[in-house]
């Protein structure tokens, strides 16, 4: 029998779908929060904790390294949340400055690891780079706990988390606890960072917490939906990206999945109706022509 | 002095490696941390980061052209899509559906991942992605190229005409630049377009960052952008200085960096050393700044507490000294004052001869330090009322609002409330108002 879809081909698949469809989902309340580049400094942040655990506990030792790659996220975002606090630099500046310094920190360390080791990569470099096409089954069931969490959570929290996200200081007002909703978001977000680096990678990573959601935006207006379709967009992109891949011999899978869903942030940016590119240059265009059809006739312009 | 010069000469020899290391690091950062200061006070700090991953397309185009790794056409590709990152993410951003940090992400990112699928597919050739991103400073001095029968390092020269594009630029559109960064709209209605400028900062910091990767690496570049500036805003609120002091902690910090790198036996990675000493440096002046600085917020807290719990034992004292008991006792913990900042506010009281302990171990207010009591005493009651005869507060609401206000009343303030008031003999509890 022809085998249409190769075992490994299906892991994989059924890897990069899920983690598409939990990042979709929390990259949602970041970028509704202007957080969009957050999961990129977070993501960047936990490589020295990953390059730490490999010093530590040695090669291969994968729990450890999750766990360094989470503890020294946590320390970016409490770098963050310090910097904001108690120091005049803004939000973006803060970012960027986590970024490099964290990921600099990393990369000393890695340097010794390349020392030391003689093997040079060994694991902690898929932090960086991931390797999707090398989803195996454990991954997966690792992927399908996150995504179970995350979704239990998020419906749980459905409210709390929809008004912090809109309006930070209105729940802060009504008596919410906003800064512990605001962190137990940041924590989903390093949670889907630390679960799904391995698998893809931090550029994949911090483009399904962006794109796919910053896609959805276009079509509702409402969260609930902007959720389902940022899920859903995640998806399709993970399967069309590991497809493609697959078809083209040396395609790197990583990049694929982002580009299919940098091809459907472009169909939702032109053809969303309301918001997207085309509707709104109609729209405009018929409001031209009903004004200059009042000029001509003599009448007043609406006001 | 023919020693000295051997001396000079032998040290040179001993340490070529090590010179043109630190050299090439300090002509590669202090551009960008002239940069990014714009970038920093523009908001835009990760551009630097979208730019800098934005520009892989161009080179693997560039590549896949020309076939060389090192070249003109490479910087050039690398330029366009640098520039074309920025336009691209700034267009969509005026779209008006996506924030300005969500399309700066959607592109870099989409970009990024094109330019792996490009270079994927020249992987008959050797294009190793580390290479390009990573850099790599120790090998830097080895790649020389003959310049006037000097072998010279090539990316000092590169990076020495980066620097001077950047000098030439800063000078020229000074005044532009610092409109353009403070304030767009005015740059706008006084009827040049900032954009200009803008692009032209955009197209320097591409070919900046781009011709540094080689050498310093991305970290590196993206760390000299950000942490430099945002050290030198801790500091100064003057574009001038800033630039000054951003130079200062790069070169700075490329020097300690290098310095660093040597732990016994391993080598660390120069770049993601001099990163991390761009941290330290900037933790540091958190902490340190002379007017934004941690220490000195909280000593400047400290020096208002230690005030206004002296003024607050001193009332206490004169209202215990009025209804003739002997002991006193404190509201000050409404302000949250600490015990132990209560404790030192006490002991200066002593120490200033304003109140006095020796007489039975009870605090008594001294002849100079019952004036002063009078005086906070007199503003917390005229404040009272006040509050009660022109804010209309009923009598139950006035007092914990005086109780915040007298620390802050100068004599000024407190005639013209007397004044006002056509000096009121008590306040709305019925207790007397001292006089002056």
């Amino acid at each position: 029998m022809q085998e249409w879809l190769p075992y490994n081909t299906l892991i994989v698949l059924l890897g990069v779908t899920m983690l598409g469809a939990c990042s979709g989902v929390i990259g949602c309340f970041a970028v509704l929060r202007k957080r969009s580049l957050v999961g990129d400094a977070i993501s960047h942040a936990t490589l020295p904790g990953v390059c730490a655990a490999f010093l530590i506990a040695g090669e291969k030792h994968f729990a450890a390294m999750l766990l360094g790659a989470f503890i020294s996220g946590l320390l970016g975002i409490a770098a963050l949340a310090a910097l904001k606090r108690w120091t005049r630099i803004k939000e973006d500046a803060a970012i960027a400055l986590v970024l490099s310094v964290f990921f600099g920190a990393g990369v000393v360390l890695a340097s010794v690891i390349q020392q030391t080791e003689g093997s040079g990569r060994s694991g902690w470099d898929a932090f960086i780079f991931g390797k999707s096409a090398g989803i195996v089954l454990d991954d997966v069931k690792l992927i399908a706990l996150l995504v179970l969490v995350t979704l239990t959570i998020v419906v749980v929290c459905y409210k709390e988390f929809k008004l912090v996200a809109f309006d930070p200081e209105f729940a802060e007002v009504q008596g919410w606890p906003a800064r512990k909703l605001d962190f137990a978001l940041m924590l989903l977000l390093l949670t889907a960072v630390v679960v799904g680096l391995p698998a893809v990678g931090i550029l994949m990573m911090a483009a399904m917490l962006i794109i796919p959601a910053a896609a959805a935006r276009f079509w509702t207006q409402r969260l609930g939906w902007m959720i389902a379709l940022a899920a859903g967009i995640g998806m399709i992109s993970g399967i069309a990206g590991t497809l493609v891949s697959g078809r083209i011999a040396h395609m790197p899978t990583g990049p694929c999945i982002i580009l299919a869903a940098a091809v459907l942030f472009a169909i939702s940016f032109l053809f969303a109706p309301e918001r997207g590119f085309v509707a709104r240059y109609l729209a405009r265009r018929r409001d031209e022509m009903e004004l200059l059809a009042r000029l001509r006739a003599g009448e007043d312009p609406p006001t | 002095m023919q020693t000295m010069d051997d001396t000079i000469t032998t040290w040179l020899t001993a340490n070529y490696q090590a010179i043109w290391t630190v050299l090439i690091a300090c002509v590669c950062s202090v551009p960008c941390a002239l940069l990014g200061c714009f970038l920093l006070l523009k908001r835009m700090s990760m551009l630097g980061d979208a730019i800098g991953h934005g520009v892989l397309p161009g080179i693997a185009l560039a590549f896949l052209l020309t076939g060389q790794i090192t070249s003109f056409a490479i910087l050039i590709g690398a330029m366009v899509f640098g520039v074309l990152t920025a336009v691209l993410s700034e267009s969509l951003a005026s779209s008006g559906s996506v924030s300005e940090d969500s399309s700066l992400g959607v592109v870099f990112t989409s970009l990024f991942a094109l330019g792996l699928v490009i270079i994927s597919f020249l992987r008959y050739v050797d294009l190793d992605i580390n290479c390009v991103f990573m850099g790599n400073l120790v090998l830097a001095p080895s790649n020389t190229i003959e310049i006037l029968g000097w072998s010279i390092p090539e990316a000092f020269p590169t990076m020495l005409g980066a620097l001077a594009l950047t000098a030439i630029f800063l000078v020229v559109c000074w005044k532009e630049l610092k409109i353009v960064a403070f304030d767009p709209a005015l740059a706008k209605s006084m009827g040049f377009s900032p954009r200009v400028v803008n692009y032209l900062l955009i197209a320097l910091i591409a070919g900046t960052t781009v011709s540094a990767f080689e050498a310093v690496g991305l970290i590196l570049v993206l760390a000299v952008l950000i942490a430099p500036a945002a050290t030198a805003h801790l500091l100064t609120d003057r574009l001038g200085p800033m630039l000054g002091l951003s130079t200062l902690f790069a070169l700075s910090a490329s020097v300690l960096g290098y310095l660093l790198h040597n732990v016994g036996t391993v080598a660390l990675d120069i770049s993601g050393m001099i990163a991390v000493v761009l941290g330290m440096q900037f933790l540091v002046v958190v902490f340190v700044a002379p007017r934004h600085g941690l220490a000195a917020k909280w000593w400047r807290r400290l020096q208002l507490s230690l005030r206004i719990g002296a003024e607050d034992i001193l009332a206490a004292l004169f209202r215990a000294e009025e209804a003739g008991v002997p002991t006193y006792s404190l509201a000050s913990k409404e302000h949250g004052i600490p015990g132990w900042v209560m404790w030192l506010a006490h002991r200066d009281l002593v120490r200033r001869g304003l109140i006095d302990t020796s007489a039975d171990g009870l605090p008594k207010l001294t002849e100079k330090g019952r004036r002063l009591a009078q005086y906070v005493v007199r503003s917390h009651r005229l404040w009272e009322s006040f509050a009660g005869a022109v804010l209309d507060l009923p009598p139950d609401h006035v007092h914990a609002a005086a109780a915040l206000v007298e620390h802050y009343i100068g004599p000024e303030l407190q005639d013209e409330i007397a004044t006002t008031l056509q000096e009121p003999p008590t306040d709305p509890h019925g207790k007397s108002i001292p006089p002056k």
